[in-house]
């Protein structure tokens, strides 16, 4: 089963919800890893506000947020690569990732 | 309506003893004497303030520390001081501290402003709470102790829902924003589940409401009785604080003051009657020392003779707030925001700023968050030029909490959604809903007046600030969520040019030091307040009754703390026989002078 890890911007929490940005993207995210969850994927998500010691030792993540500061975050990796930074999932794409995620190709999951 | 006087009764008090109430009835105060009055009568009492902005010290005449100590000439009473505040910055420190070094300089910054809600703050005061609660071995040595603030609805809820952190904590997959500050925090779960329980337990605990003889006061221990008895805090009972009765019946000032204390006690007739009720009368304003304390409780309320009175500080010139406006209206458009503690009059001070603006011919919007406004309402239609808005926090909040709910409750088991209802519950929630309204207002100020007798907190703008860079991608991609109005909300505030920021404070020691704290916030956003309003002085009010001749003297040390140390320009407002209501009362109020050199 693979990993999804996240490293979202410091945030009160990790929800995002608040903060003074009520980005639906960050609700339906949340909601979509708690089903990734429970269809056996292994999630983790890390805060830098809260857990930030986990963005330091993950070589990764730490050479990104030198290089591009905060704005590389949220950073989201799929078994330990990149998936995307700098943003959240749009309808679109958490369609894609929930497949690659749980291990489907696109074929058997249409 | 006719209350007992608040009396202590050893034998009938219970081992801890919680005050609550609005900022400045009286807490620390009234939990003080009845300290004092309970170690007075042999037993061994531990007095706790968490007020940041504590007066203990003062009002003990002992330095205290976060520890017990003991009160010179009270053996059986020892006190101390926990900040909450500073509890928050020890734990922030705990958690960035290590981070130096390893994360880049505006991660840590961010980290840091992420750090500094009020959740924080909140959740650490109900650590310290804890400590001292949960673990009867810390406390073992008292009979009673007395705690001068209570942990509100919001965490203990939070506390009780203990058994769903698991979900949310651990696996990570989802996650609270109250409970995050909570991962780093060091006591057990154990011992918080224990404080909730100590606290519903009417044998071991009392919640002791606190207000004064005003309705927003009466309203808010009203409320707050009925959320926290709701949470099994049951042994509730309330007293009034400050009830004024003039010497000096043929005064126009303490006659209205009597007859307003009385009209606001008739209002609240059926809540005051649903618990015992207690009153203590109106003492002059500074109760320091022990002997201050003792007249808080026994005295008969005669203030000590005029002659001893030590303030040698005559207050100077001080501006009109008309003559503000007049400096204000040169720029032809802009926002102007009243900010200030509750109660202080921003709605009032607003409404009249916008009043004087319309009469000299300007375009004036007036938009308000009071949910009470009648001061607002009674301007609608009636002044050329003049439009209102209300904003509902209610409203807007549960749009919002309905919105999260639908889109992410769905998916959640019953202890999930418990506890993320419970999160949209938290003081962040109304304030993300109030913001964006107040983005859509500010917005409006580029070709007219704007006037709003709300604000966000600096450390919202801050958080603003830090999520910039996210927006910037969002736009990019055009699918931004937020309005241009917030995109461009910070850069409006912090224009002196568009936005000016008037603080309002009452002469009082509480206001006061919260506007002060206001004005440190905005700064850490770049953002200089405009000047400082004192409401409802009785500066000059030529009072024959030697209480409020007592109270006016008072005012010195807290007018002078303003005009010397906090403002650069300060107005002036005096207290007024009846609420000024109508545009021509606000007006009236408005161009008020006070010249002490000339009285």
């Amino acid at each position: 089963m693979k990993t999804i890890q996240v490293y979202d911007p410091p945030m009160c929490c990790s929800t995002g919800l608040c903060g003074n940005d009520i980005d639906p993207a960050l609700v339906s995210f949340a909601a979509l890893l708690t089903q990734l969850s429970q269809k056996g994927v292994k999630v983790e998500r890390y805060n830098l506000g809260q857990q930030p010691m986990a963005f330091v030792q993950n070589p990764t993540v730490k050479a990104l947020l030198d290089k591009e500061g905060v704005a590389a975050l949220p950073l989201i990796l799929l078994d330990g690569e990149i998936h995307l930074k700098g943003r959240y999932l749009t309808d679109a794409e958490r369609v894609t990732f929930s497949r690659a995620a749980l291990g489907e190709s696109a074929e058997v999951a249409s | 309506m006719k209350l007992p006087l608040y009396r202590t009764d050893p034998t009938h008090t219970t081992r801890y003893l919680f005050f609550t109430g609005k900022g400045g009835v009286g807490k620390t105060s009234l939990s003080c004497a009845t300290a004092l009055k309970l170690a007075e009568a042999g037993r061994r009492v531990l007095l706790v303030s968490t007020d940041p902005a504590s007066n203990l010290d003062e009002v003990l005449e002992t330095k205290l520390a976060n520890k017990p100590t003991s009160i010179v000439g009270v053996p059986k009473l020892d006190a101390m001081n926990i900040n909450p505040v500073e509890a928050a910055a020890a734990y922030r420190e705990r958690l960035i501290g290590p981070m130096r070094g390893l994360l880049p300089e505006a991660a840590l910054r961010s980290m840091e402003e992420q750090l500094s809600g009020s959740c924080t703050v909140e959740i650490a005061a109900f650590d310290e709470f804890s400590g001292l609660i949960g673990n009867p071995e810390t406390t073992k040595d008292y009979d009673h102790i007395i705690f001068d603030t209570a942990p509100t609805g919001h965490t203990l809820r939070l506390m009780s829902l203990a058994k769903a952190w698991d979900q949310f904590l651990d696996k990570n997959t989802s996650g609270t924003s109250c409970l995050g500050p909570l991962a780093g925090l060091e006591k057990q779960r154990a011992v918080y589940e224990g404080t909730v329980k100590t606290l519903a337990d009417a044998s071991a605990t009392t919640l002791v409401l606190v207000s004064r003889p005003q309705l927003a006061a009466l309203r808010e221990a009203e409320r707050t009785s009925r959320e926290l008895r709701a949470l099994g805090v049951s042994n509730q009972c309330l007293i009034i604080n400050g009830i004024f009765e003039t010497k000096c019946p043929d005064d126009v000032t303490s006659q209205a003051m009597q007859r307003r204390g009385q009209a606001a006690l008739a209002a609240a007739k059926e809540f005051i009657g649903s618990l015992p009720s207690f009153i203590v009368p109106l003492r002059p304003i500074n109760i320091l020392g022990l002997d201050g304390l003792r007249v808080l409780l026994d005295g008969d309320g005669e203030p000590a003779s005029l002659s001893e009175r030590g303030s040698d500080w005559t207050p100077p010139d001080m501006e009109s707030l008309e003559a503000l406006v007049a400096d204000i209206e040169r720029q032809g458009s802009g926002v102007i925001m009243t900010m200030g503690k509750g109660g202080v009059g921003k709605t009032t001070v607003a409404a009249a700023i916008a009043v004087m603006l319309a009469r000299r011919g300007h375009a004036v919007h007036l938009s308000t968050t009071d949910p009470a406004a009648h001061v607002a309402q009674t301007l609608a239609g009636q002044v050329d030029g003049l439009t209102l808005n209300k904003i509902d926090p209610a409203a807007e909040t549960a749009a919002y909490q309905d919105e999260v709910m639908r889109a992410q409750g769905a998916t959640m088991d019953k202890a999930g959604r418990a506890l993320l209802e419970e999160d949209l519950r938290s003081p962040c929630t109304e304030e993300i809903a109030v913001f964006r309204a107040f983005a859509r207002e500010v917005g409006q100020g580029t070709n007219r007046f704007v006037v709003l007798d709300t604000a966000p907190t600096g450390h919202t703008l801050l958080l603003l600030d830090a999520s910039e860079a996210y927006n910037r991608e969002l736009q990019r991609q055009s699918r931004s969520t937020q309005p241009e109005e917030v995109l461009r909300l910070l850069e409006r505030l912090r224009d002196p040019a568009f936005t000016r920021i008037l603080l309002v404070t009452l002469a009082e020691a509480t206001p006061v030091h919260e506007a002060a704290a206001l004005q440190e916030d905005l700064r850490r956003a770049h953002i200089e307040p405009f000047a400082w309003v004192i409401n409802q002085s009785l500066l000059h009010s030529g009072s024959c009754d030697p209480l409020l001749q007592r109270r006016e003297e008072s005012e010195h040390r807290y007018l002078r703390e303003v005009v010397e140390k906090q403002s650069t320009r300060t107005a002036w407002l005096p207290w007024q026989p009846e609420e000024p209501v109508g545009p021509d009362a606000l007006a009236q109020l408005a161009s008020a002078t006070l010249h002490v050199s000339t009285l």
